[in-house]
């Protein structure tokens, strides 16, 4: 670790935990994501392990009903908005900035602040296990189901307001890579030149600008009507509860899209490397992205098909659905004739990605059947439905973000994950995953509704639920390999070379691993597609650096952003309880006259005039630093 | 004649194939695969249209990595680089046209019946109008021409188009019964639905609510008896017959008093919880509880089921709002007499 000095005026650096929570550089951030996502990852499973328990046989009473839709409802909400997003987030972090040769994200101060505010959001939402009942309305909390009236815990206040606060991190992390991947791409690096997966976080991140305000507006609107009595949703006072759904999904629906367009571009990442090809029809992936980014918007509705939307708007959302299907075969297409011709190495990373080649495809075509809306009226919200969204969810992207993790381990970490144990994972997790999922299309079309608690015998659901749930502990015991993999390569010595698995193409694999803390000495010149492959293929050990090696300028750490988000976690569980009624004088006192709202609120908006009011110029690496850390 | 026996014998094989596929489809009155009207067994040709193009996508894509994964594995001392392809303009051509082929030939199916199942039959004088109505955690069903009102099980003529009107009471639910067609969901007032089905056979089908709405949204099922007009007609009679009330005058008051401020039985009692009129000829007690009549697997008589029910609500469907009878002051044996009571209360048809 180079010691800076300070230049222009000190700055304070940190070690251990303090460096951690003062971090700003986007690989440290990286793995922050990384570490929160694999939690709450772990809460998600744990919630699936209990759920299938509970269906394991007809009248189970594992769990009691209520307990059952809060189980149902977390294991949706943590998975996608605190489980698979932030693992999302820590790729993006780790790898954007190297594979477009930046020295770091657009924001650095952002980035840390949108890592803390997601982090203290999904803390706030799993709160409510052990604070009164989580929320128990479904991930898609529909009115009346979750208005005061129905759902009479505080679960569905935990939800609103914690999925507002980490919203609002996945918003600033959204912005913060577009802003990066417009502005910083090293010389020579045209938009044409991206690689894939920077060119998909790119569009995702474009899908959480648009997006994520949709979802933030309606949880305003259902936190008003739950804890100020507002009525937007409540029938009696002129409020519509469909409204809610149209708002729910126009997020929803592109939601999807944000998560698997990265799983697209590590996918389109690993195939290349290990088929050493480069990516077939690179120019009709990015326009397919593009237009599945579009057309994602667009098909909203399909999720209420059986709302009553009337002919013409089902009718057209179907058409509109069944387009989709276009840009995804172009890339599936486009992955199998990458291979074709290539030399093809069967490394974990990627098993995973090739596994993910037809189990996505079994995802994709369930997908259209869904989308003929008279065919969904028979489809919808049975197990038919779940089995299709976790094939393209799981089978897609947790298949693809197993993948990169095993391909970026080394350059994240320096030290590669072992081979065998990332093989086992692979066939443990793929075979559970079948198992679990693939027989839940028959039971849909048996007539087994999805989010029942339990089931009457002798209607051929038995064997079925049965087979689901080995599968489902399969899958299980393919994560926990993983984790051994993790804890066991930690314990190695760090030290892999630049490009560990030898065909890197991209900026990543010309650099340590893991890289020193502003990543490129020298920012490279980049000369086509594949940049470092084109390099190594022209004889060079190296890229062509586009400067001189001059004295490199760093942003200070920083405390605010955590401070920041405390500041947002106390207001809202102030908010929250606001309309709480306390036997203690005390707690109604601070909690019903908002009180520990404006605490939390005063604590940000403090955090936020002194980032404003104290100019921060960060600091420089000095030449010397450099050289010296050169030689060692 | 030897010869057809023993072609026989060689379909026999076959037979017992179709049979064992057909178990596996499910069972005749839930199922999706085993469709009992047209509206069913329209949606099912079209699930059977999709997945008949999808299994041909899905052979192509597994077909080409089969071969690609097998081909062009990288071998021992294999060093030389692989010729770096952009693309192929010819390919890439094709792979865009025809997929968009395929979903044009599932698309103008899909736009026909799109239409034809959003077709409103509330204002046609041949359909039979039923105003159905989501309460947590039941059916309630509402007869317009011949002022009807039940609950749980729904009774139909076969063959003729049944038109519904579909709304909630409290929040959103689902109207499914797999076997006759696709599900609806009931809306608040504002955004009510329709929805036809017909019955092509008589049977008793199982109808779920689809659509999540509290604890006990599990078991809120219902069942929907498809039965000849003849048989309707003398159901539509029977119910209009004056009330039977418990024969003891002690307990009919108190039934009166406590029970029939929200049941109803024929022409007393109120709206508020599902109607009891001829409960004791009903396949089911509260929805999940199985009775003899049915003649399914695990079934009990009805009185049984009902005491189950009366001694503990919440035992058998977790949130539902009825008041435990036991804390509206029914001691074991009133329960155990209500329970007779409502057990003889059948209707004749």
């Amino acid at each position: 670790m180079a010691h800076a000095h300070a230049h222009g005026h000190s700055v304070k650096r940190y070690t251990g935990l303090m460096d951690w929570i003062t971090t700003v550089d986007h690989k440290k951030i990286g793995i922050l994501y990384l570490l929160a996502g694999a939690f709450f990852f772990g809460i998600g499973g744990i919630e699936a392990i209990l759920i299938r328990i509970q269906l394991i046989k007809p009248m189970n009473d594992f769990v009691s009903a209520q307990v059952f839709n809060e189980l149902i409802t977390m294991h949706g909400t943590t998975m996608i908005f605190l489980g698979v997003m932030p693992i999302i987030f820590a790729l993006m972090n780790a790898i954007i900035p190297l594979q477009i040769g930046a020295r770091d994200v657009a924001f650095p101060f952002l980035n840390s602040l949108g890592f803390w505010t997601f982090l203290f959001g999904g803390l706030l939402l799993n709160l409510s296990w052990i604070m009164g009942g989580a929320p128990d309305a479904g991930w898609t909390a529909y009115t009346p189901l979750s208005s005061t009236e129905y759902s009479t815990t505080r679960g569905v206040d935990f939800y609103t307001i914690g999925l507002q606060i980490a919203g609002l991190g996945t918003l600033i992390g959204g912005i913060n890579f577009l802003v990066t991947i417009i502005t910083m791409r090293a010389p020579g690096m045209s938009f044409m030149r991206m690689p894939m997966f920077t060119w998909t976080a790119f569009i995702t991140s474009a899908m959480i600008l648009f997006a994520f305000p949709a979802i933030t507006v309606g949880l305003v609107l259902l936190s008003f009507d739950r804890l100020l009595g507002a009525n937007f949703f409540d029938v009696a006072s002129g409020g519509n509860p469909v409204l809610w759904q149209h708002i729910f999904w126009i997020f929803g629906h592109p939601e999807v899209y944000i998560l698997i367009l990265p799983a697209f571009g590590i996918i389109s990442e690993v195939i290349p490397t290990f088929s050493r090809k480069r990516l077939f029809g690179y120019s009709s992936m990015v326009f397919a992205t593009i237009l599945i980014a579009f057309l994602g918007f667009m098909v909203w509705a399909h999720h209420m098909f059986t709302t009553g939307l009337g002919p013409v708007a089902n009718a057209l959302f179907s058409i509109a659905t069944m387009l989709i299907a276009v840009p995804t075969g172009i890339k599936i297409f486009n992955w199998l004739f990458t291979m074709w011709g290539g030399q093809i190495r069967f490394t974990s990373a990627n098993l995973f990605a090739i596994g993910f080649v037809p189990t996505f495809v079994m995802g994709g075509v369930t997908g259209v059947m869904l989308a003929s809306a008279p065919a969904d009226f028979q489809f919808h919200d049975t197990y038919f439905v779940v089995a299709h969204f976790h094939y393209v969810i799981v089978g897609g992207l947790v298949f693809g973000l197993f993948s990169g993790l095993h391909y970026w381990w080394p350059k994240m970490f320096g030290r590669i994950l072992d081979e065998r144990l990332g093989k086992w994972t692979f066939w443990t997790f793929a075979i559970g995953f079948h198992l679990t999922f693939f027989v839940q299309h028959f039971l849909g079309l048996l007539g087994m509704q999805r989010r029942i608690v339990s089931y009457l015998p002798n209607q051929h659901f038995d064997t079925l639920n049965l087979i689901s749930t080995i599968g489902a502990f399969l899958m299980g015991v393919g994560v926990i390999l993983f984790l051994v993999n993790v804890v066991l390569t930690t314990k190695k010595p760090a030290g892999v070379a630049n490009d560990p698995w030898e065909d890197g193409r991209t900026l990543e694999w010309s650099i340590p691993s893991p890289p020193p803390e502003y990543n490129f000495k020298q920012i490279p010149l980049v000369r086509g597609i594949d940049a470092f492959w084109k390099e190594k293929m022209a004889g060079n050990k190296g890229m062509t650096p586009a400067e001189p090696v001059g004295p490199i300028h760093m942003p200070s750490p920083s405390i605010l952003p955590f401070v920041m988000s405390v500041g947002l976690f106390i207001a809202g569980l102030g908010f929250m309880f606001s309309t709480e009624d306390f036997s203690n004088a005390f707690m109604s006192l601070i909690f019903n006259k908002y009180i520990v709202m404006i605490v939390g609120l005063v604590i940000t908006f403090a955090a936020m005039v002194a980032r404003s009011l104290y100019d921060d110029h960060g600091y420089h690496i000095e030449v010397e630093e450099l050289e010296e850390e050169g030689k060692a | 004649m030897m010869k057809r026996w023993q072609a026989v014998k060689r379909l026999l094989p076959l037979l017992a194939m179709f049979a064992l596929v057909l178990s596996g489809c499910g069972r005749e009155d839930l199922s999706v695969l085993r469709p009992q009207g047209p509206v069913a067994q329209g949606q099912l040709d079209l699930i059977k249209l999709s997945i008949s193009i999808m299994v041909v996508v899905m052979v192509v894509v597994f077909a080409i990595a089969a071969y690609v994964l097998v081909k062009f594995r990288r071998k021992k001392g294999q060093d030389e680089v692989p010729e770096q392809v952009e693309g192929n303009f010819k390919l890439e051509v094709i792979w865009t046209a025809i997929p968009l082929l395929l979903v044009l030939i599932l698309a103008v199916p899909t736009i026909q019946k799109v239409f034809a199942y959003d077709q409103i039959d509330w204002n046609d004088p041949e359909a039979v109008k039923v105003e159905v109505t989501g309460h947590q955690f039941w059916w309630e069903f509402y007869y317009p021409d011949h002022d009807i009102r039940t609950a749980q099980e729904l009774v139909i003529p076969v063959g003729k188009k049944i038109a519904f009107q579909l709304k909630t009471n409290d929040v959103l639910h689902s109207f499914w019964v797999p076997s006759l067609g696709g599900k609806r969901d009931t809306n608040t007032e504002g955004t009510v639905n329709y929805l036809t089905l017909i019955a092509d056979n008589e049977n008793t089908y199982i109808g779920k609510c689809a659509e999540l709405c509290g604890a006990s949204h599990a078991y809120m099922e219902f069942r929907v008896k498809a039965v000849d007009d003849a048989t309707f007609d003398a159901w539509v009679n029977a119910f209009k017959q004056p009330a039977v009330l418990p024969a003891d005058t002690e307990l009919a008051e108190k039934f009166r008093t406590n029970c029939l401020s929200c049941h109803a039985v024929g022409d007393q009692g109120g709206p508020i919880g599902p109607s009891l009129t001829g409960i004791g000829s009903r396949e089911t007690i509260a929805s999940i509880l199985l009775n003899d009549i049915s003649g399914a697997e695990g079934s009990k008589p009805v009185k049984d089921n009902l005491v189950e029910w009366l001694m503990d609500p919440q035992a058998v469907k977790p949130g539902n709002t009825m008041p435990d009878p036991k804390d509206l002051g029914f001691s074991d044996e009133e329960i155990e007499q209500i329970a007779e009571y409502l057990a003889n209360y059948k209707l004749d048809y």
